[in-house]
């Protein structure tokens, strides 16, 4: 699904909606996110009530269990601030699945669509409202990039990363074979049907690896998990980051990072 | 020839057989090769993707106009078919399709049959029904021969002996034709089968095939392939039965087109394919070939279910390419024997619950990570993912008040699960319970179990942050930064 963004003055607010995964798992890179917004001269607001987006219960086929969660989330931004969110799978529910979950609820389902229309992915976001200039300030190198499938085929922006990715002018994106295809997590997938989740992981992890990048990146918390699980328990090195912990480095952090 | 048993196997198995098949290097290698191919093919068909984007959308449109007008559609068709000179049996299930095939060859008192490719007489397993009537059924489509020596099912719906490599193909012709020293020359390989094929044509009682397209405008039927064996089937034998679902009723024959093209370059990136038949009727006076009886078995197998509902409806756009299996990473870990149904990958998980019901096949829709790779190359736009989901919670529950159950509803429910997700949901919407939680797993992380199940297989256990971004704020904050 391609989105329309229209052109505007930069917002000065945003939500951030920073996913259960981040939050729990990765908040590392939750927070690379938020200083990257910072620096661009974003006020960053962090709902305090926010939780998950639901999609666990709603791609596991419990509906009811997902718009129960999904209804609170509902509430949480109440300003009409676009809603950032650093993960692919998660903005995708919000984008794409919420107005059919609520659709025969007409007061969340005007909720839901409103809300769906301000929800961007991090990347996105960067690159097509706040238009970043990023300048590197690291040394030269080599990585690749895996882009989530609900990155890249319900929010269109696996494009995005890579154009990001361009502006740092010391880092070589390499690709690897198979780019589009999904590393095999699949939220519950990977526990109900654990021998094809580790067999598409492991192809995965050898086709990022035989790259000879020195890091893979993703802007998505469920593939980093899944991808830096297999590779560690094959007790190989090689890492994936979160794609905002990658440019909040490359960019001096506080030191820097606009052209 | 002796059919051999087919070897039906149901959806419970399919976590078994699809461990064996991920475990096996050489398949593995093989599949990946094949689905390989078959997705540059098809990508070379298609460079222009606002091109493409337009042509899916005019063929879901057909599909969806098409099946809005279904029942009325089918009686035109059976009307034209009719005043053509063909006899139309309607079958609820494989039973009743068996049987009607049974009787029109009883009544030539047939020995032999010669089938072209046709999907639904898989479904139907109509070989298995033939040969219990002592009855020669032979397939005359080189894959589907294939598969029949082996006495196997076919893999994938367009490709059936895909699973077969050109030395196991030597090895089967070697053993079961009489007379064949083993050889591993592709083209002396299908010498063979056209050696052994060419004169079953001449010899055969009845042919039998499949539909690509049925023209209710004209009462015609359209038949896609590339061997010539199609031909064949419907031609030289003096009776011809063809047999298809009810879903490949199309008003006109000019809505055959955008179909046709997008059918065969998504199927196996032909432009067109060798041959493409039009079958208006039996041999008429004064023509010198052609079948002088001619019948439609039209097979509804659960389809009615699925048409029923609005959204489940979108299943039988289906023209039965087989794009979404050659871009499925799931498939192409574990092939197509693996699902215990006759059309496996993505169209068979959303299809097969409806002709074998919930209770078989509640696992397959869960086998999939929603990857959208079937939906994005679906030449018709069914919204594969969304199915899958939708299927999914069918296969949990019980049949919301309004709706009727699905065969096997509520199926793959287990209290386990229903107990989890109602957790997830008491815990996610209680934000201040959600941040105790939050709390609590980082404070006592070092109680993250080490086994996780189905997850550490293959991966380290996941252990929350030491802090979470909720305390990485909060300090932020205390810092007054």
């Amino acid at each position: 699904m391609q989105r329309n963004i229209p052109d505007g003055p930069r917002p000065t607010d945003i939500y951030f909606f920073a996913t259960c995964l981040v939050d729990l798992f990765c908040p590392e890179a939750g927070m690379d996110a938020i200083q990257i917004l910072e620096r661009e001269g974003i006020r960053v607001h962090f709902p305090e009530n926010q939780t998950c987006c639901g999609q666990p219960a709603y791609t596991s086929g419990y509906a009811d269990e997902a718009r129960l969660v999904a209804a609170k989330q509902l509430d949480l931004f109440p300003e009409d601030w676009p809603v950032v969110v650093p993960s692919g799978s998660c903005a995708g529910m919000m984008f794409h699945h919420y107005p059919k979950l609520f659709a025969e609820d007409p007061v969340r389902k005007a909720q839901a669509d409103a809300l769906s229309g301000r929800v961007f992915e991090l990347t996105e976001f960067l690159l097509k409202v706040l238009k970043v200039q990023f300048k590197d300030a690291g040394q030269p190198t080599k990585v690749t990039l895996h882009t989530s499938c609900s990155a890249r085929r319900e929010m269109g922006t696996h494009l995005h990363a890579r154009e990001l990715l361009g502006q740092l002018s010391g880092v070589e994106v390499l690709m690897q074979s198979h780019e589009s295809e999904c590393c095999g997590f699949g939220g519950t997938f990977s526990v109900r049907q654990p021998e094809i989740s580790a067999a598409m992981a492991g192809d995965k992890a050898d086709a990022l690896k035989k790259t000879g990048a020195e890091v893979f990146l993703s802007a998505d918390g469920g593939c980093l998990m899944n991808i830096n699980g297999t590779l560690e328990k094959r007790r190989d090195s090689f890492r994936g980051q979160h794609l905002a912990s990658f440019i909040w480095e490359r960019t001096g952090k506080n030191n820097g990072g606009q052209a | 020839m002796t059919t051999q048993p087919l070897q039906f196997v149901p959806g419970s198995e399919f976590k078994r057989r699809a461990a064996k098949v991920v475990a096996d290097p050489f398949l593995k290698k093989s599949f990946r090769g094949a689905m390989d191919f078959l997705m540059a093919k098809r990508a070379a068909q298609f460079p222009d993707p606002e091109l493409l984007e337009r042509q899916r959308t005019l063929a879901e449109h057909i599909r969806r106009y098409s099946l809005a007008r279904m029942p009325q559609l089918l009686e035109q068709l059976e009307a034209n078919l009719v005043k053509n000179g063909v006899k139309v049996h309607w079958a609820e299930n494989s039973d009743e399709a068996n049987a009607i095939i049974l009787g029109i060859c009883r009544q030539h008192d047939a020995k032999l049959m010669v089938k072209g490719k046709s999907m639904v007489s898989e479904e139907v397993e109509l070989n298995h029904a033939m040969d219990a009537a002592g009855i020669d059924a032979l397939e005359s489509d080189m894959g589907e021969y294939i598969v029949q020596l082996a006495g196997e099912k076919p893999s994938h719906i367009i490709m059936p002996a895909i699973h077969k490599t050109k030395q196991d193909i030597a090895k089967l012709f070697a053993e079961k034709v009489p007379g064949v020293a083993y050889t591993e020359d592709v083209d002396a390989l299908i010498q063979v089968g056209r050696d052994v094929l060419r004169k079953k044509f001449m010899d055969a009682d009845i042919g039998l095939s499949g539909v690509n397209f049925a023209v209710a405008e004209t009462g015609s039927l359209c038949l896609v392939e590339n061997e010539g064996n199609g031909r064949m089937c419907t031609t030289v034998p003096d009776v011809h039965i063809a047999i298809t679902g009810i879903e490949k009723v199309v008003e006109k024959l000019e809505h055959v087109v955008p179909l046709y093209g997008l059918l065969t370059r998504s199927a196996t990136g032909q432009a067109i394919t060798t041959y493409f038949n039009v079958i208006t009727g039996p041999r008429r006076e004064g023509e010198k070939d052609g079948p002088r009886e001619m019948h439609l078995v039209l097979v509804d197998n659960g389809r009615s279910q699925a048409y029923a509902d609005e959204q489940l409806r979108q299943t039988l756009q289906c023209i039965r390419c087989g794009a979404c299996m050659n871009h499925c990473p799931v498939y192409t870990r574990i092939g197509g024997h693996a699902y215990g149904t006759t059309y496996p990958g993505p169209i068979g998980k959303i299809v097969s619950p409806h002709m074998m019901g919930l209770a078989a096949t509640h696992v397959l829709p869960g086998a999939s990570t929603l990857c959208g790779a079937c939906g994005e190359v679906c030449p018709v736009k069914i919204p594969i993912p969304d199915l899958l989901i939708r299927l999914r919670e069918e296969a949990t529950h019980d049949a919301k008040p309004g709706h009727a159950p699905l065969v096997g509803q509520g199926a793959g429910k287990t209290t386990f699960a229903s107990l989890a997700f109602k957790g997830f949901a008491f815990l996610y919407s209680r934000p201040a319970l959600y941040r105790t939680f939050v709390w609590a797993a980082t404070r006592f992380r070092f109680l993250t179990p080490g086994k996780q199940a189905g997850w550490t297989d293959s991966r380290t256990p996941l252990k929350p942050a030491a802090k979470s971004l909720r305390d990485l704020l909060a300090e932020r904050e205390n810092r007054g930064s």
